[in-house]
């Protein structure tokens, strides 16, 4: 079978040398008049051409599929027979530089995932139980290998860094460039470059399993799983060729005209309708991979193009999530105690809110804790702690109206200062008796003003934005977003009761969260949408990751999902006029085969250009 | 049961994948074949004690397509 591979290698010479024949056969056609000659040029070239073609036919036709070649296969050797060798001959030419240029111009709709492929390392400096180091390929490195990478150099797996510092830029991960200082015990990742200092790392995934691997894979995947109009187009054209052949066999039993017969099956060729609506696809996807917006495939891309209701979580979606504490108020002669009686409450939590409070006490140096009672999270309000000595109650107003706090005026006008200043309040109360009250803030994003606008004019109609924090924080900045509607101090269920009541009035949703704690609204709505870290949870839950946490990649990808979608439209369009001209060409005999094969070839180079502008 | 994963060469025709797809999954041991187009890679299951990932690559050459690569990730 090696013919078979030099075939496939040289097709593109073959190709050439087609086209110098006929060229010379035509020559002696008009120019020298030697009849004779040109015919036999015309049939050496038709033979040449048919046999690649004619064995990529075999090959299917023994896995039982009824491919395009066994199509152009049957035309070539019918047109043969009846000794139409430059008919012949110049479909063949048509169909093989077809192919070469469905090659170079498909290339280019690859070349986005291709990029960010060859990002993906290849190699490692393993270090030995002896410290000796040895260049290997990534894929021969196992889980508690260590590897030793220098500065400017690539981390080849992920895993744990056991010796060294550096800078880290992992922008491929995350979509932040800034560089991360990074030391013992720290994750790295796949895919980041150290700026500077030498890391040892002990493995603990390699190549595919790696999270970089991971966005491949989806990546990969993605373009190759279909929208439902591609799927449609696939099926049927898993019918269609066979069907093109029992027509023209139907032609020839019934008009006993064989070139007639011979001419369907080439016009019948599926060409355009095959290729169109994938390559629109794989474009458009391939777009977004480059700007770090990771789509789950045609299904995705074709939701999102439809969304009319974008609802957003607050905190890590909207705004930074990275909350600092603005101001503490205190009720009581003791401050410091009570800081520390809240650190303490606070360090078992893995609240975002919690976090800000806790890194705040230890900055002002309070470090010594006091031991404080069991706790149980009370969902959405906070927690609660009670040893029979002491009630500590730590959450929002809720909690506190709930247990019977009693909130002076002058609490309240505390509590009131922090929400005009949209803040989020963490209050703690010692025995019934309110003693502190925190403002937490938290920045909106830089880019969520014009990133909202920009969706808005695409498309979207309704921005919501859904979230477990207090009303008054929330409105705070709602006002200062292109928001049209505002639920607060939802719990996690709720949130999904607000996804579902909008799809069921009829809306097709998009949920934008962090991944991690609204994993159930993500998979609720028509389309979950990942924004954060290029984490395996965000990468796992959603059907569209944004690997950049910026809203101006969110309003991007929106509006490719819809330049997509149409471009795919216009493509299949293209296909079924191109099918349904070259037929009514056949009928009224202005189209004959060689004629057919250029127009198909053409087409499919038409739809191929269309997908490019999605580049 | 172990994985393979064949780097292709480039694919351009749709009916190549799914010749492919179709003479890798005919063979004994095989499951899960899928074939990525447009990365131009085969990924298949496959029961070590029936095929091997070598044999695999032979059934791809010999449809006429080049392999790369061919990679094996053992299933625990």
């Amino acid at each position: 079978m090696k013919f078979n591979i030099w075939m496939q290698k040289h097709q593109n010479q073959l190709t050439g040398l087609l086209a110098v024949l006929i060229i010379i056969s035509l020559l002696f056609t008009y120019l020298i008049k030697n009849e004779l000659v040109a015919t036999i040029i015309m049939a050496v070239a038709s033979v040449l051409g048919a046999i690649p073609i004619a064995m990529h036919a075999w090959s299917a036709l023994v896995n039982k599929v009824v491919s395009i070649e066994l199509l152009v296969t049957i035309a070539v050797i019918g047109a043969f027979i009846i000794g139409e060798f430059e008919e012949s001959a110049v479909v063949t030419f048509l169909f093989l530089f077809g192919n070469y240029l469905e090659q170079r111009t498909l290339k280019k709709t690859r070349s986005s995932v291709k990029e960010l492929t060859q990002m993906a390392p290849t190699q490692a400096e393993l270090v030995d139980e002896d410290g000796n180091t040895s260049t290997v390929d990534v894929d021969d490195l196992d889980e508690g290998d260590h590897v030793v990478v220098k500065p400017g150099g690539q981390i080849p797996v992920d895993g744990k860094i056991v010796s060294g510092t550096g800078y880290f830029n992992e922008a491929s991960i995350t979509g932040e460039s800034a560089p991360v200082s990074k030391a013992d015990g720290d994750d790295v990742y796949a895919g980041s470059l150290i700026d500077n200092g030498t890391v040892t790392i002990e493995t603990s995934s390699v190549g595919e399993d790696t999270t970089f691997g991971k966005i491949i894979e989806l990546v990969e995947e993605a373009q190759d799983s279909q929208s439902p109009a591609a799927r449609f187009i696939d099926k049927f054209a898993t019918y269609y060729t066979p069907a093109v052949l029992i027509i023209a066999a139907l032609v020839w039993a019934f008009t006993q005209n064989f070139e007639l017969a011979i001419t369907v099956l080439v016009l019948g060729c599926p060409g355009a309708l095959v290729i169109g609506a994938p390559v629109s696809n794989v474009a458009g996807i391939g777009n977004g991979a480059k700007n770090g917006i990771l789509m789950k495939g045609g299904n995705a891309v074709n939701s999102f193009s439809h969304v009319d209701t974008l609802v957003l979580d607050k905190t890590g979606t909207l705004t930074t999530g990275k909350m600092t504490v603005s101001n503490v108020a205190s009720f009581s002669q003791d401050k410091t105690v009570d800081l520390a009686t809240l650190a303490a409450v606070e360090a078992s939590s893995d609240h975002p809110l919690g976090h800000a409070i806790t890194k705040y006490i230890k900055d002002l140096g309070i470090t010594d804790l006091p031991q404080v009672p069991e706790l149980d999270t009370v969902k959405g309000q906070g927690m609660v702690g009670n040893d029979g000595k002491q009630e500590i109650l730590v959450g929002n107003e809720r909690l506190m109206q709930d247990n019977d706090v009693e909130i002076t005026s002058e609490n309240r006008q505390a509590i009131d200062d922090r929400l005009d200043n949209g803040d989020s309040i963490v209050m703690m109360a010692v025995n019934k008796e309110l003693r502190l009250v925190v403002g937490v803030n938290d920045e909106i994003r830089p880019d969520a003003f014009d990133g909202l606008t920009a969706l808005k004019k695409a498309g979207i109609q309704r921005v919501v934005m859904l979230t477990g924090d207090n009303r008054l924080a929330a409105q705070n900045i709602a006002d200062k977003l292109p928001i049209d509607e505002v639920h607060a101090e939802l719990l996690p269920e709720q949130k999904v009761d607000f996804v579902k009541k909008f799809k069921s009035e009829g809306h097709k949703v998009a949920f934008v969260g962090d991944g991690i704690n609204d994993s159930p609204s993500l998979a609720t709505a028509d389309i979950g949408i990942g924004m954060g870290t290029g984490t395996d949870v965000a990468i796992d839950t959603a059907d569209l990751v944004l690997v950049k946490s910026s809203f101006k990649s969110l309003a991007h990808a929106y509006i490719l999902s819809r330049k997509t979608v149409a471009n795919t439209k216009q493509n299949i369009f293209i296909a079924v006029a191109t099918v349904a001209l070259l037929l009514l060409g056949l009928l009224v005999g202005i189209i004959h085969m060689a004629s057919g094969m250029f127009v198909h070839e053409a087409s499919i180079l038409v739809v191929i250009f269309n997908a490019m502008r999605l580049l | 049961m172990a994985k393979a994963i064949l780097q292709l060469g480039e694919l351009t025709c749709p009916s190549c994948m799914t010749k492919i797809q179709k003479a890798v999954a005919n063979q004994d041991g095989v499951s899960n074949v899928k074939v990525l187009f447009n990365a131009g890679k085969v990924r298949a299951d496959f029961d070590e004690s029936e095929t091997d990932a070598n044999k695999l690559s032979d059934v791809v050459t010999e449809l006429g397509y080049e392999v790369k690569k061919v990679k094996v990730k053992e299933n625990a």
